[in-house]
């Protein structure tokens, strides 16, 4: 049996325990700290694992006619992926105080299903793993989020990820279609070809890219795809927020690494793929910063914030180099880790003062000094400060981006990438108006907060050192990364 | 052993059955506990029949090849389940049956028990019957007793509505078939199909009196299994039926009406078939009508029943589809095949959804969506085993409905027909909101009475067993798979 498997299972598995009877607590998070563990260990192993490739493989074959297995594999990639789920899903854990069972099976099976797209290397098995986490955040949305129209939210989420999997689906197919060896049609990543450029399909492959950038876009919150997003991040429960935006949102953007990018190689160059894709971005960094520099509530403006950070990944993948990618997957890590941990603390603001509104905040500071300066630190990171590890992502995009320059004169990526910069500018306006709003200023009257308890630091401290060590030291993960995706 | 043997065995034990409830006074759940276990012997003695095993004297008119034995093992299941939806339901039907409920208890069970056994050799002649005649026998034996069961419940109106809307139209459809089948046999003096595949493989003339022909055949079919425009019949009748008559009417006259379509197309569609491209064109059209109307339509239901009426249309639908879809080699499976193979995932996730009903209707829950709202409250496993049909309905991956909607994607996606698969994929859609609708109402805050549902020891198995059918064939299609093609 594979070590990948016994991660995989291990949030399923409690999962069920939990469901069962077992002390919820307890059960979820000695199963997600060894899950984080197990694949620290094997992130350290694997990087003495000679020549890349994928590792600690298994496979059992569920369907003979088309090749269905169901096999783990991780490389560079799955791992740092893997390294997000797992730590985001042990915060994610910790900060349930006093709540139904539901939260700790919901977290499980959202943390397994995310688990399981990315340790497994065979695609129906990426695609299905992906669904798990469906109906768990339908429900927790809708029976225990915040806001009013907690209801019509969870329908917009569900049925915006619904349609954008199916069309998905359709889009895998063809990919299964086009990139089958000559023995019959395989789902199994490692068994399939990048599609013949003079072969029968390769007039169709544009178009198939293209279904599949709509299907995983729409997952990832991609403009104009993206109307779900906010909202739900918005009313979600904190551990529900934490793992949607954090992890399950970035499933999305492995899939187009793992699957479009590499078996349809340089098509998203084609000019106008390249062109939609550059717009559709630019929506996301520009019109949605645009919104959240608007927002007058701090969850609103954390959900369309992480809505607009899509748009530098994109830009990474849209780039079509290797420096682009890498940058595009250290900064899916980055943004995961600072996203959750700014939900986290929102979480403890809304849980103790019972409204997020700006208006109604201010001066936190004098009575909670820790959550001031954590929260401070999660701000930073966002906003992309130096030393921090958003920085060495979205540095790394926007050279990527800007790499082919010399050769192909002034383009239109590099006008994208240009308008990109001011992006970070909009994330300083709001991110560091809402700091000040929240924590300084004139206190207002009735809204008291206390510093969290020693227990509930901990998963702050843990989000935030990962941070700083990935921003001091890149090296950490981009070893891993470029050891899948390759180096120039 | 034949396979026909076990038809007469069951044949002549429904008659058994039926002078035993007329002259003896045996308590009736006898009755229906002496049909399960004659049932079940012939599923098991199933396994021991070798395929193409045929007397001499039926070669012509009926065929055991694997896809034969696959069905007849489906026949078997959902007769089972449906006598145990039975049991759990007798109430209700004592209810509406006897002119005194109180004092005769088990007035006219004895018929209700033992009808299912005919309609199951009925199906089971019906997926080995290779001849018009044999079809139309076996196609009316299955719809005859339907009549009586649909209107069983003769104190109820609504159940004799169900009854007329179901005896008028079906007489009339069978009118239809029966046309059709004339001249057909009138066109090429042939009653068999493999005779008559000859003779439309190596067509002179005109084809207009083929097709005519052919269409009134699949209107008659189209009746049957519940396909656009002829479907108008499903929602009342799925409602006004007593619930183990409809799960029956869902899952067994479904299969029915698709294994006698499949010989039926794969006859019409034979290399070189005169009405070939005819007849894609109109199961294409037919199959994404069908398909958008059943998912449509069932957005806006709020009774449980009648939504998986116009589920069952739904489905109906992409099982049309697969037929339309000759381009299958690269899957494995030919469309027949394929059809099978979404069938038998459909039989566990509708079936958990009508015993539910059924059970819950006994003991007073009414079939509002509404009335479950909790259920996963107060029981989790009943909660967790519904979810799981219900997503599995809705297509979800890693439980059987998803594989069955994968093979008909990837074929649509195989013969290159991006139309049907954009209406495929707006149907599922639809479905995702539908389905996951009561999933949400089971799992919300019990308002004042909270649903609470006790199952026999029967029942939990028979639900246990398909639960884990859902799961097993969800990731790890094979099983089924490895039986049906053989």
């Amino acid at each position: 049996m594979s070590p990948l498997e016994i991660i995989i299972l291990l949030p399923i598995l409690a999962a069920l325990a939990v469901w069962l009877g077992a002390p919820a607590r307890l059960t979820s998070l000695t199963a997600s700290l060894a899950g984080l563990v197990l694949t620290l260990v094997l992130a350290v192993q694997y990087q003495s694992h000679p020549g890349g490739g994928m590792a600690f493989t298994s496979a059992h074959t569920v369907l003979a006619h088309p090749h269905i297995q169901f096999a783990v594999g991780a490389d560079g990639l799955s791992l740092t992926m893997a390294l997000l789920t797992t730590l985001i899903t042990s915060a994610a854990l910790w900060s349930i105080v006093d709540k139904e069972r539901i939260y700790y099976i919901a977290s499980l099976l959202i943390s397994a299903g995310a688990l399981g797209a990315f340790l497994t290397t065979d695609i129906f098995f990426i695609y299905s793993f992906h669904e798990l986490a469906l109906i768990p955040t339908l429900l927790m949305i809708a029976l225990h989020g915040h806001g009013e129209d907690r209801r019509a939210v969870a329908w917009k989420i569900t049925i915006y990820l619904g349609v954008g999997s199916l069309v998905l689906l359709a889009g895998l197919l063809g990919v299964i279609w086009y990139c089958s060896p000559a023995s019959g049609l395989t789902f199994d990543l490692l068994a399939l070809k990048p599609f013949d450029p003079q072969g029968k399909f390769a007039a169709y492959v544009p178009a198939n890219f293209f279904i599949l950038l709509i299907g995983f876009g729409t997952l990832v919150s991609l403009f104009p795809f993206h109307a779900w997003a906010a909202p739900a991040y918005a009313s979600a429960p904190t551990p529900v927020a934490m793992l949607h935006a954090g992890v399950l949102k970035k499933f999305g953007l492995y899939g187009l690494i793992r699957i479009a990018l590499p078996l349809f190689p340089d098509v998203i160059l084609t000019p106008w793929i390249q062109q939609a894709l550059l717009l559709m971005l630019l929506g996301n960094i520009l019109v949605v910063g645009f919104i959240t520099i608007h927002q007058r509530r701090l969850d609103e403006m954390l959900a369309n914030s992480s809505v607009m950070h899509m748009g530098y990944i994109f830009l990474g993948l849209a780039a079509g180099n290797a420096l682009g990618q890498n940058g595009a997957v250290l900064l899916m890590f980055a943004h995961g880790i600072s996203i959750a941990l700014l939900f986290l603390l929102c979480g403890k603001l809304r849980s103790n003062l019972g409204t997020l509104e700006f208006s109604k905040l201010g001066g936190l500071a004098t009575n909670a000094p820790f959550l001031s300066l954590i929260f401070g630190f999660a701000t930073f990171a966002s906003i992309g400060l130096p030393g921090l590890a958003n920085f060495a992502g979205e540095i790394l995009v926007f050279l990527g981006a800007f790499q082919s320059f010399g050769e192909q004169g002034f383009g239109m990526i590099h006008v994208a990438t240009i308008l990109s910069l001011w992006g970070v500018v909009m994330s300083a306006v709001y991110m560091l108006r809402a700091y000040r709003k929240i924590f300084f200023g004139e206190a207002t009257t009735g809204r008291f907060i206390t510093d969290p308890t020693t227990a509930q630091r901990i998963p702050m401290f843990l989000l935030a050192a990962v941070l700083l060590a990935v921003g001091c030291q890149p090296s950490l993960l981009l070893n891993l990364i470029q050891s899948a995706i390759g180096a120039k | 052993m034949s396979t026909i043997s076990l038809e007469v065995f069951l044949g002549a034990l429904a008659l058994v059955l039926l002078l035993v409830e007329t002259f003896a006074t045996v308590p009736r759940k006898l009755i229906a506990y002496a049909a399960i276990g004659g049932l079940l012997a012939a599923l098991v003695a199933l396994f021991f029949c070798a395929k193409g095993a045929v007397p001499p004297t039926l070669v012509e008119f009926y065929k055991v090849d694997s896809l034969a034995l696959f069905y007849k093992g489906l026949a078997l299941i959902s007769t089972i389940a449906v006598l145990v939806i039975a049991l759990e339901y007798t109430p209700v039907i004592n209810q509406f049956v006897s002119a005194e409920p109180e004092k005769t208890k088990e007035a006219g069970l004895g018929e209700f028990y033992a009808l299912p056994l005919i309609v199951c050799v009925g199906l089971m002649v019906m997926a080995s019957a290779v001849d018009l005649i044999t079809i139309f026998v076996s196609l009316e034996l299955t719809t005859v007793s339907f009549y009586v069961l649909v209107a069983y419940m003769r104190r109820s109106a609504s159940s004799l509505e169900a009854g007329v809307k179901y005896l008028i139209l079906g007489a009339l459809s069978t009118g239809l078939l029966v046309y059709g089948m004339a001249w057909l046999y009138g066109l090429t003096g042939q009653m068999t199909l493999a005779g008559i595949t000859d003779k439309i493989t190596h067509w002179q003339g005109s084809t207009a009196p083929l097709l005519f022909a052919v269409a009134l055949i699949l209107a008659g079919l189209g009746f049957k299994v519940a396909a656009v425009p002829f479907q108008i019949w499903v929602p009342d009748v799925y409602q006004g039926a007593p619930t183990p008559v409809t799960a029956f009417l869902s899952v067994g006259s479904k299969a029915a009406g698709f294994i006698v379509l499949s010989r039926v197309v794969e006859m019409l569609l034979a290399k070189d078939s005169a009405v070939a491209p005819q007849v894609v064109q109109v199961l294409l059209i037919i199959a994404g009508a069908t398909i958008l109307f059943g998912n449509l339509a069932a957005i806006a239901q709020t009774n449980f029943k009648r939504l998986l009426g116009y589920s069952s249309i739904s489905h109906a639908g992409y099982l049309l589809l697969a037929l339309a879809c000759t381009q299958t080699g690269a899957l494995g499976f030919t469309p027949s095949e394929i059809v099978a193979f979404y069938l038998a995932t459909y039989l566990p996730m509708t079936l958990i959804c009508f015993l539910l009903l059924a059970a819950g209707r006994a003991q007073g829950i009414s079939e509002d969506v509404a009335s479950f709202r909790g259920l996963a409250r107060t029981s989790p496993v009943l909660g967790f085993t519904l979810t799981l049909a219900l997503a599995s309905l809705a297509g979800l991956p890693l439980t059987a409905g998803f594989f069955g909607k994968f093979f008909v994607f990837f074929s649509a996606t195989l013969e290159g027909n991006y139309a049907s698969l954009l209406i495929a994929i707006i149907g599922a859609a639809a479905g995702f909101y539908y389905y996951f609708k009561i999933i949400l109402v089971i799992h919300s805050l019990p308002e004042d009475q909270p649903p609470v549902i006790q199952l026999s020891v029967l029942s939990k198995c028979l639900l246990g067993l398909f639960a884990a059918a859902i799961i097993v064939i969800g990731v790890y299609p094979d099983a089924v798979r490895n039986m049906l093609v053989k």
